[in-house]
């Protein structure tokens, strides 16, 4: 059963980016699309042809599939309850963020092969803020890590158990900061907005402004591949193991459905942060799971 | 062997100064060949699991000099030479302009073969003062070569730089042996373990710590690393990457060496050097990523890697503190490992940058752009190099960072280490953030995007003769990234010198969990390219039109209004503006219709100027008070003669005179 977090993952990305778009639109009172129309947008942008910028080079054309590769590689190790990922191994996390990384990686010399200040601009800001999560991930990761004294994916879900307050209270945090990670690395707001129209203040969306046709949609999709991939993991935490399948497929549909729904509920009540104060931000999770190492320190009475 | 490879050296060091300028890079070529063949033969021999000993007569004044490798001189020697040869090769192709100074040449190709000679005898060399003769030698003719553009007033200040500084660290170095043999009698290497044995443990982590200082100013820790942005810039591109890639890893290989032969206070060693690896590498990177220039970049990078390799050691060494096997061999295979990944991908790294200052005769990233279009191959290979000192999969950056990543968080979950562990996964964390950040920065500005000086004709792709050292180390890079299970094995022998058991189940879980990660790292691959086959054969039927760049509605772009360098890492620059040092020249727009204005951002390492420019700024002012004493005329020179003989016979006088009053006095 190593292929089923697989599978749910990629039958809730079909969905992930529909339910927040349609949450939005009940709490501004609108009608609003339905709840497939991204997948539409996305299968209609693959099937159109392209047009490229002359100052292009061959990264241009490889980058978009180089990202959605390392995502779809990043979510092979995420792992369902009890059942390990399609791979595991220890320190498959490392693995995981540094695949996704090397997407990242091409996306922001993809922009920059434009030649467009713009793309600059995004590509700059990109790198700056996945800079500053990276920490906030890795330290999480260790304090599980002397939680469960396991260090692969499998390994720290399926130990994780909640026994007492100080637990539940680490759980929680562990889950904000997730996700907020994962609307820093999907460009949500309150550090990017994808709906605004002016390129001076976008992220992630002036970074892909030359990219058409296929290799739109395969970004597009990829996004919300990604955005599904955080809500497994989040997933993960309220997987708690010996449930059988028929409890724990529900649980993870309720729980990628709650995370869209406060993605879209985020995104219907905040304003998106003045550029400058992005760091800070990001920084501040930093922080946060640092207090979670602590927390598992005491916890754990390892204070050395 | 020590035999054969002195004679193999000095016959080609004759050679070398008798023929003709345009064979003498030929001669070199083969001498470095000959000599890397003759101590690999040995090196793969001592890897497979014998050990090499060997003692010679040297004379009075060294008495019995002990050659002796086991495998962490045999990996050492390895690396050395397959950088040395492909350093080499690319250097005779990119010296071949200056073949009209016979002297110069001369004098670099023979300092490079002595250099090789040195490096290969300080990993075989047991005896200390043997040991710092060929230290010695290389300090000297690393600065032979650094010098080689001699003409120019920088090379010459970052040539004496690296001097003074290489000095300083012979002199720790010196005083570390003398401490040993005033105790122990011996220059012998086996004298500091008999030594540190007998005088128990504070003593022996004083002298490791004389030690590692000496070796820390050659490997470039912070704060001893000032001497390296300076001296690799002003090198020529083939020795810029024979220092990043090779001759510091001697620094790393002394404090290895140092930590075998004192088996005592592991654990404390362990969590210093991971302490200053962390402030290394984060420094280093930190400092890397504001710089436009490509070589200082990639100088301060090394300081990075050299931090890498440290919390590589730091963890090892916690690792036979405790006595924790895995943490100890994931930590010095990870650090062993990263030392031969570093070689190679930094070499390649200085020989494209090298190739792109001979195409453009710039090293400032803000005045190129769009280099891929005229320069395909030297772009792929920069881009592998980067991917790779990046960390990032499927290269062999990702697989040394991944195994000291293992080490760290086994170290963590073990939950019997300090919590100052968790400081070092953040700093790799954000090392990796900020290798990604400057290499997409230096990739994307040098070789993306429109050339922005538009002088984009006259640059032309390197020869094959050029391309071929780098796509040897190139295919090494890729070859260790998708089959790390070998060289972890080929690992085993000195990663197992650092723990007791040596072949054991720990090893063999290292090496499954090696071919776990191989496996998804070619899945990987191929899932990239199944994606783009795919993609390829959607796009096949579909009509690709091409246009400008969308500018937003602009119509008039020019390829100046690109993102520059600066420009990319300004937000960073912003947020780590208390570390820094910057100075900016800014022209404001005063007449009505605007003349070209000059505007001009430096950064500058605020270490380097409160550590070593303020003190030497002082003591030349302190100095400089007695300039007037050396006014040029002979006539005070014989003066101050006399005055000196005047003063040596006073002194005692005064003395008795003073001895014979207090004496009245005391009488009376």
């Amino acid at each position: 059963m190593r292929v089923l977090s697989l599978v749910l993952i990629l039958l809730t990305s079909l969905f992930f980016t529909g339910i927040i778009i349609r949450t939005k639109s009940i709490l501004s009172g609108r009608k609003g699309p339905g709840i497939m129309q991204p997948m539409k947008d996305i299968l209609r942008s693959l099937r159109k042809s392209s047009v490229f910028s002359e100052t292009t080079s061959l990264i241009f054309q490889l980058a978009p599939t180089v990202y959605l590769a390392t995502i779809l590689m990043a979510i092979l190790f995420i792992p369902f309850g009890n059942d390990k990922g399609v791979i595991s191994f220890n320190g498959d996390f490392v693995f995981f963020a540094y695949v996704l990384a090397l997407g990242k990686f091409f996306m922001i010399i993809a922009a920059l092969d434009t030649g467009s200040s713009f793309e600059g601009m995004g590509a700059s800001r990109e790198a700056l803020y996945s800079m500053l999560v990276e920490p906030a991930f890795f330290i999480l990761m260790g304090s599980f890590a002397l939680l469960t004294g396991y260090t692969s994916f499998a390994g720290i879900f399926g130990a994780l158990h909640f026994g007492s307050y100080i637990s539940y209270g680490i759980g929680i945090l562990a889950s904000f900061v997730f996700i907020t990670i994962a609307l820093i690395e999907n460009s949500r707001l309150p550090v990017d907005d994808p709906k605004t129209h002016l390129e001076l203040t976008m992220v992630h969306e002036v970074m892909i402004l030359d990219n058409s046709g296929f290799d739109l949609g395969l970004i597009l999709y990829a996004t919300n591949l990604k955005f599904a991939m955080y809500g497994a993991i989040i997933a993960n935490f309220f997987l708690t193991p010996g449930y059988e399948w028929y409890y724990s497929i529900p649980i993870f549909t309720a729980v990628q459905l709650v995370f869209a729904v406060i993605v879209g509920t985020i995104e219907s009540f905040s304003a998106r942060f003045r550029m400058n104060h992005n760091p800070q931000f990001i920084l501040m999770f930093t922080s946060i799971s640092l207090l979670i190492f602590l927390g598992v320190l005491l916890m754990t009475g390892k204070i050395i | 062997m020590g035999f054969i490879i002195s004679i193999i050296t000095i016959f080609f060091l004759l050679a070398v100064s008798l023929v003709k300028s345009e064979h003498k890079a030929t001669l070199a070529v083969l001498g470095t060949i000959c000599s890397a063949a003759a101590s690999s033969w040995d090196a793969i021999w001592v890897l497979s699991g014998n050990i090499y000993e060997e003692a010679i007569n040297g004379g009075l004044v060294f008495g019995n000099i002990t050659l002796r490798s086991d495998g962490l001189s045999a990996w050492f020697i390895l690396l050395t030479n397959f950088t040395a040869i492909t350093a080499i090769l690319y250097g005779k192709q990119y010296l071949k302009h200056y073949q009209s100074s016979s002297a110069s040449l001369t004098l670099h190709f023979g300092s490079y073969l002595l250099n090789h000679f040195a490096l290969t005898g300080i990993y075989f060399i047991q005896n200390a003062l043997a040991f710092l003769c060929l230290w010695e030698i290389m300090a000297l003719s690393v600065f032979i070569m650094v010098i080689f553009e001699h003409g120019r007033m920088e090379t010459l200040k970052a040539g004496i730089n690296y001097l003074i500084q290489s000095h300083i660290s012979i002199i720790f170095l010196t005083l570390g042996f003398i401490w040993v043999y005033t105790s122990t009698g011996s220059f012998e290497f086996s004298a500091i373990r008999d030594y540190c044995f007998a005088a128990g443990k504070e003593p022996s982590l004083l002298l490791f710590l004389v030690f590692f200082i000496g070796f820390a100013i050659k490997a470039g820790f912070v704060p001893f690393h000032t001497w390296l942005p300076h001296a690799h810039p002003a090198a020529p591109s083939h020795v810029s990457g024979l220092m990043s890639g090779v001759i510091i890893k001697s620094g790393i290989y002394g404090i290895l060496r140092m930590l075998l032969l004192m088996p005592e206070n592991h654990l404390v060693i362990g969590y210093l050097i991971l302490l200053i690896s962390i402030v290394s590498s984060v420094y280093g990177v930190l400092l890397a990523t504001i710089q436009h220039n490509m070589k200082r970049l990639l100088a301060y990078h090394s300081i990075e890697n050299i931090g890498i390799i440290g919390i590589g050691i730091g963890v090892g060494a916690i690792g036979s503190g405790l006595h924790m096997p895995y943490l100890a061999l994931a930590g010095y295979t990870g650090a062993l490992l990263h030392s031969l990944n570093h070689s190679l991908f930094k070499s390649l790294l200085f020989f494209t940058s090298g190739t792109v200052y001979t195409a453009t005769h710039t090293l400032s990233i803000d005045r190129l752009g769009g280099l891929i279009r005229r320069m395909p191959h030297t772009s792929l290979l920069f881009l592998l190099a980067a991917l790779a000192i990046c960390g990032l999969p499927p290269f062999n950056g990702f697989i040394s960072e991944f195994l000291i990543y293992s080490g760290l968080f086994n170290a963590i979950g073990s939950g019997q280490t300090s919590s100052v562990v968790v400081l070092a996964v953040v700093a790799l964390a954000l090392t990796g953030g900020l290798a990604l950040m400057c290499f997409t920065k230096a990739f994307g500005i040098i070789f993306l995007g429109v050339n922005r000086t538009g002088k984009i004709t006259l640059i032309h792709e390197a020869g094959p003769a050029m391309l071929f050292p780098k796509y040897l180390t190139a295919s090494l890079i890729v070859a260790i990234g998708l089959l790390p299970q070998l060289f972890i094995g080929i690992l085993q022998n000195p990663a197992g010198l650092f723990t007791s058991t040596g072949v054991s189940p720990e090893y063999a879980s290292l090496v499954s969990l090696m071919q776990k990660v191989s496996l998804a790292l070619t899945g990987l691959v191929l899932l990239i390219l199944l994606l783009y086959l795919v993609r390829k054969t959607a796009m096949r039927r579909r009509d690709l039109v091409t246009g400008p760049t969308w500018g937003c509605g602009y119509k008039n772009s020019s390829p100046r209004l690109q993102y520059t360098a600066s420009s990319f890492v300004r937000p960073f620059a912003v947020l780590v503006k208390p570390w820094i040092t910057m100075s900016r020249t800014k022209a404001e727009i005063r007449t009505i219709i605007p003349q070209p204005l000059h505007d001009e951002t430096h950064f500058y390492d605020k270490l380097e100027n409160t550590l070593v420019d303020w003190p030497v700024r002082n003591l030349k002012g302190f100095l400089g008070k007695f300039k007037f004493l050396q006014n040029g005329s002979v006539q005070f020179y014989v003066l101050y003669g006399v005055v000196f003989i005047a003063i040596s016979i006073a002194i005692p006088l005064i003395i008795n005179v003073i001895q014979y009053l207090s004496h009245l006095i005391k009488q009376l």
